[in-house]
This record gives C-alpha cells, structure tokens and sequence, in this order.
C-alpha cells in the first residue's frame, strides 16, 4: 500500500518534469487543476454544494409561481410567469387564527424582542467573562461550572418554574418577560465566548493597566472593550441569529398578539383550515429566514472566524 | 518588576473582588435561582399529582409509571434515540470529510464554506417547512423521480411512520453539517504543517495521517462538536413542529414535545414534569460520566 503510492507519485512525477524544463521559467505555469485529486476534490464539494443549495432554489422559485402553475408543474422548474402576489400576501394578508394582518405583526414582534434581548444579554455576558478570565474569585469557577453544566439541562426542564418566576414579576406573556428568558439562556454561552476571548488576550497588558492603577470598570471598557470588538460582532451575530430562529420560548412566554415571526410562521403554514398555498407558504418561509440569512451574508467572515476562536479554545 | 510595584500599590483583596461578584450577580442568579433551583423544583413536582396548577400532593411515583406505560412517550424516547445516533454519526462524519475536503488548499473555499454553512443562520421552523415542501410526495421529491420514468419510486418520509424520523434527520443534517465542517476545519488549521511535511517524509498515507495522527490530535475539537451537537439533539422539537407536528400520527413525537403539550395543553403538568425529569436524566447519563472526565479526574491539559 505504501510503495504503491510512492510509487504512483514519482510516476507523475518523471512524466511532467521534462515538460517543465522544455518551457523553461518563462513558460506558462504548469497546470495542476486538473490532476486526478483536484477532480475528486472539487468534483465532491460541488456537489455538496448542489445539495446545501437546492432547497433554498426551490423555495425562490417556488414562491414566485402562482398556484395553478405549481400544480401542473415540478418544484425545480422556474417560474414560467413570475409573480410577487405570494410575497404581498405573506406579509400583508396571510391568516393566523382569525387574524389576517400577514407576517409583519410578527416581523415587528421579532424586531422587538430580538434587540434589546442581544443587548441585554451581550452587556451582562461580557462583563461577566471578563470577570471570570481576569478577575478571578472564591467560588467564581464553581458557579461558571454550574452555568455551562446547566447549559445542557434541557429547557423543558426550566420552563415552568421560569413561568411561575415572571408571572410573580408580574411580566409573563409580555415582551419583558420573553426578553429576560432570552438573556437568561443566552448566558452560558456568551459567558462561555467572552472567558475564552478575554483569557487568550495577552495577560501583560492586564498586568501593566494594573499597574497604571486602573480598576475593573476601567481596564473593561478602556482596554478590553476595544481589544474585543471582533467577539462582540460574534456575539451579536450569535444572539440575533439565535433569538430570531427561537420558537420555544415564543410559543410559552408571549400572548398570541406578541408571537415572534417564527411562531407566526409556523401557524400560517401549518394552519389546517383552507386550502394550502404553498407559494405563500414558501414566500412567508423565505421572508423569516431573510434577517438571519442577511446577517449571515454579510458578516460571513467573521461569523465563520467567530465560530472557530470560540470553538477552538474552548 | 511588576512584582514589586504590585506589592506596594495592591488593592484591599476583599474589594478587588467585590467589583467581580457584582458583574456575576447575573450569572450567580442564573446558576442558582434558574438552573438549579428550576430544576429541583421541577424534579420535586414530578412526584406530584398536579393537573391544571402546581399542587404539592404526592403521589410516589405514580406519574412515572404512567408515563411509562403510555405509548407515546415510548414513541418519543424511541424517535430520540434513533434521531441522536445517527445525527451524532453523520454530523461527524460528513463534517470531517468536508472540512477535510475543504482543507486541500483549494480556490474558492470561501464560496463553499458560505453554501455549506448557510443553513445553520435559518431557524428550525425555516428548516423544518423548506423540507415538508422538498418531501411533499405529491409535488417534491417523489414526484419529480417519478416524472422521469420511475413510477413506483417511494420517497414520501414524512407520510410513512415507518421513517418520519429520517425524514427530520435529512433536515436536520442539511442544518447542521455546515457548523460540524466549520468547527472541523478550524482544527485542522490549527494542526501543525510540520506534522503534515513529516508524515509526507516517513511516506505515510493521507487517509492514515488523517486516521492516527490528525483526528487523535484534534481531540480538543472533537469534544467541543460533540457536545454542541448532542445538546442540540435533546433540545430537538421546532423541527419536528413545523416539519411533521408529530405526525403521521405519533410517529415522530419527541420528549421535548411531550412535554410541552402535557405542560401547556393537556393541562396535566404532573405528566409534564415527569417526562421533563425524564430528558434530564437522560442528558445527565450523557453529560455526567463526560464531565467527569474532563473536569473531575485531575485537569490534564495538553
């Protein structure tokens, strides 16, 4: 098995060297796309590639067909007459229950929740990290074990004990109380994120600030606030992402008239009265994963970058 | 140096961490209040007999007998069982092969890394629609298969109780790997290329390089994934709601679903609490032995 391989290297080897000294340094560059590796390699994540991106092909094209068309016709095929109407209905006229305002009660909802929860939530994780990572005391690590332990209890566990909380606080079913969940569950693993972060930055700058006299406010928001905005945009990212997809939270802590876009969603689609519009269906479908997808988009980098220094420390 | 300038000027010990234990008010709260204290307090009404509100009026082990009996719920634990096996197998596998794919310095690996990884900004209930729609046999999958000729193709998972439960896996999976590859990829790049030149030299393999030299040296990693991936696992019910609701009759039922429908709208909160304990000593037979090994037995840090 060894030598075969070695063998097969050479091989090319000997059969593309002459090539190369015949054209000399000023000749083209010898062209390796092609080699049997770089066919399987690219040839797969092409693929791959293919599969990941087929339903959200599907969903566009599904959502500008009108329905006789999607009868009649397969879910790959484009639209033969493009349409807007589904996506003017689903965010203006689809119905849930007896309200038919469409999916922007729900858009604003999510936007009201999503906003002050991230900020909320990021201000005391952070703090909290940098506590943990630079500020180090009795008991701290056992409480933090305690808080990435119960990161895995699963939700069911909590939920009605965290209703009987709120409703003593008087803010069950209200924005407040949903935001409050969220900046609760959100905890371990920001927590978590900003401890690694503030850890792996360089332990001499947090001793000479010392040093300098400057206290634990100070050194956060003069030092390790501008050393981080990196995992702060990751956090972000993270939050918004998370909160907005959440569904669980929604459907328990808020009224119906305070449903998140997802809940919203889900009850359009699968509402079992009336006939199924499934290009409305895919239009609503398309205008919830939109906010996530754009964030996605645009801060693709660090999104990717941010995943990796959180997973990696960890 | 330093040493001597702190020696002078070192604040009062006790109010140096004063300002600590305030910013972990939140996180103290948290731990203690939410997670432990909502968690013995839920474990404490599982052996009662609440319906409607909370009553401390115990009854043994009555609801779990009955929640054992009771054939959904063994549908649920059934479905989760066969949801998290393979969806632990898959998400690894398919997420080192990718990453190691994407690893071969090849162009346009941020176009790819973007496609792979999109799925994971879109929520569950995203997820969960897109592929009720792809899986419709009437106009999905199926039917495109058969327009091509092949008319006694069968692919209709989430109408056939017999594989619902693959069905949400193929979403899931479409979720998911995009986030396993990245994690992947990120430790392959923290490899040594050292470690790659040498086994080059001694003429190892790529495959066997990957197998006994790479994969036991990304150990980190794999821990990590791992336990984002099964905590994610247990936590599975938005999929299953917006993909399936449960159906086709209990075929998909999830404990996570059980109990919220036994807590939010069967009104029998005692069978809620007693299924909710269930999870969480489920994920405590997982999480437990694994802690242990990581924090319990001496830390050993490479």
């Amino acid at each position: 098995m060894l030598n075969l391989v070695a063998n097969n290297s050479t091989v090319t080897e000997h059969e593309t060297v002459p090539v190369r000294i015949k054209s000399g340094p000023s000749g083209p560059k010898p062209r390796r796309t092609l080699s049997r590796r770089n066919i399987v390699v690219y040839g797969t994540l092409i693929v791959v590639a293919l599969y990941y991106l087929l339903p959200l092909y599907v969903m566009i094209m599904t959502s500008l067909k009108g329905m006789p068309e999607i009868r009649v016709g397969n879910i790959f095929a484009p639209p033969v007459e493009i349409t807007f109407e589904p996506w003017v209905k689903a965010w203006a006229q689809a119905c849930t229950g007896l309200n038919c305002d469409g999916l922007s009660r729900g858009f604003w909802n999510s936007v009201r929740i999503t906003v002050p929860s991230v900020i909320i939530s990021i201000a005391i994780a952070s703090v909290n990290g940098y506590a943990l990572a630079n500020w180090r005391f009795k008991g701290a690590d056992l409480f933090f074990t305690v808080l990435i332990v119960g990161a895995f209890i699963p939700y069911q566990v909590m939920i009605y004990p965290i209703v009987i909380v709120l409703r003593e606080m008087g803010v069950y079913g209200t924005l407040t109380g949903l935001i409050i969940v969220h900046t609760i569950f959100g905890m371990p693993i920001l927590t978590l994120l900003f401890r690694n972060y503030f850890a792996g930055l360089p332990e001499e700058l947090f001793k000479a600030a010392r040093v300098d006299g400057a206290g634990f406010w100070t050194i956060y928001l003069k030092i390790m606030l501008p050393m981080s905005l990196p995992i702060f945009v990751v956090a972000m990212i993270l939050q918004v992402t998370g909160i907005w997809n959440d569904f669980l939270f929604g459907v328990v802590f808020t009224r119906p008239e305070y449903y998140p876009m997802t809940v919203q969603l889900n009850n359009i689609v699968n509402s079992v009265q009336g006939v199924k519009e499934y290009n409305v269906n895919m239009a609503a479908t398309l205008l919830t994963g939109l906010v996530p997808l754009t964030i996605y988009f645009i801060s693709g980098r660090l999104f990717v970058r941010g995943i990796a220094a959180g997973a990696v420390k960890g | 140096m330093t040493g001597q300038t702190r020696g002078s000027a070192r604040p009062n010990q006790w109010l140096r961490n004063l300002n600590a234990k305030i910013a972990s008010i939140p996180m103290i709260l948290t731990a203690v209040v939410i997670f432990v204290g909502g968690t013995a307090w839920t474990v404490l009404y599982s052996f009662t007999n609440s319906k409607l509100l909370p009553r401390l009026s115990f009854v043994g082990l009555d609801q779990y007998e009955r929640l054992w009996a009771a054939p959904r719920w063994l549908v649920s634990i059934e479905n989760l069982a066969i949801y998290g096996f393979f969806s632990l197998i898959f998400s690894l596998v398919i997420g080192f092969v990718l990453a190691a794919l994407m690893d071969q310095k090849i162009r346009f690996e941020n176009t790819f890394r973007t496609i792979m990884l999109y799925p994971f900004a879109l929520s569950f209930i995203v997820t969960g629609l897109v592929w009720q729609w792809l899986l419709n046999p009437q106009y999905g999958i199926q039917s495109i298969v058969r327009s091509f000729g092949w008319t006694n193709f069968n692919f209709d998972p989430l109408y056939n109780s017999d594989i619902v439960i693959y069905g949400i896996l193929i979403a899931a999976l479409w979720q998911g790997t995009g986030l396993v590859m990245c994690l992947m990829l990120a430790g392959l790049r923290g490899i040594d290329e050292d470690i790659w030149k040498a086994a080059r030299v001694d003429g190892i393999p790529m495959w066997k390089t990957y197998v006994l030299i790479i994969i036991p040296m990304m150990r980190g990693v794999f821990i990590t994934t791992l336990v984002i991936i099964a905590s994610g696992i247990v936590k599975v019910y938005d999929l299953v709601v917006a993909q399936t609701s449960g159906g086709p009759g209990i075929a998909s039922e999830v404990p996570a679903k059980y109990v919220y429908d036994y807590m939010f709208q069967a009104q029998n909160l005692g069978q809620g609490f007693a299924a909710s304990t269930m999870m969480l000593v489920t994920v405590a037979i997982i999480i437990v032995p694994w802690a242990y090994l990581e924090f319990g037995g001496g830390r050993k840090r490479a």
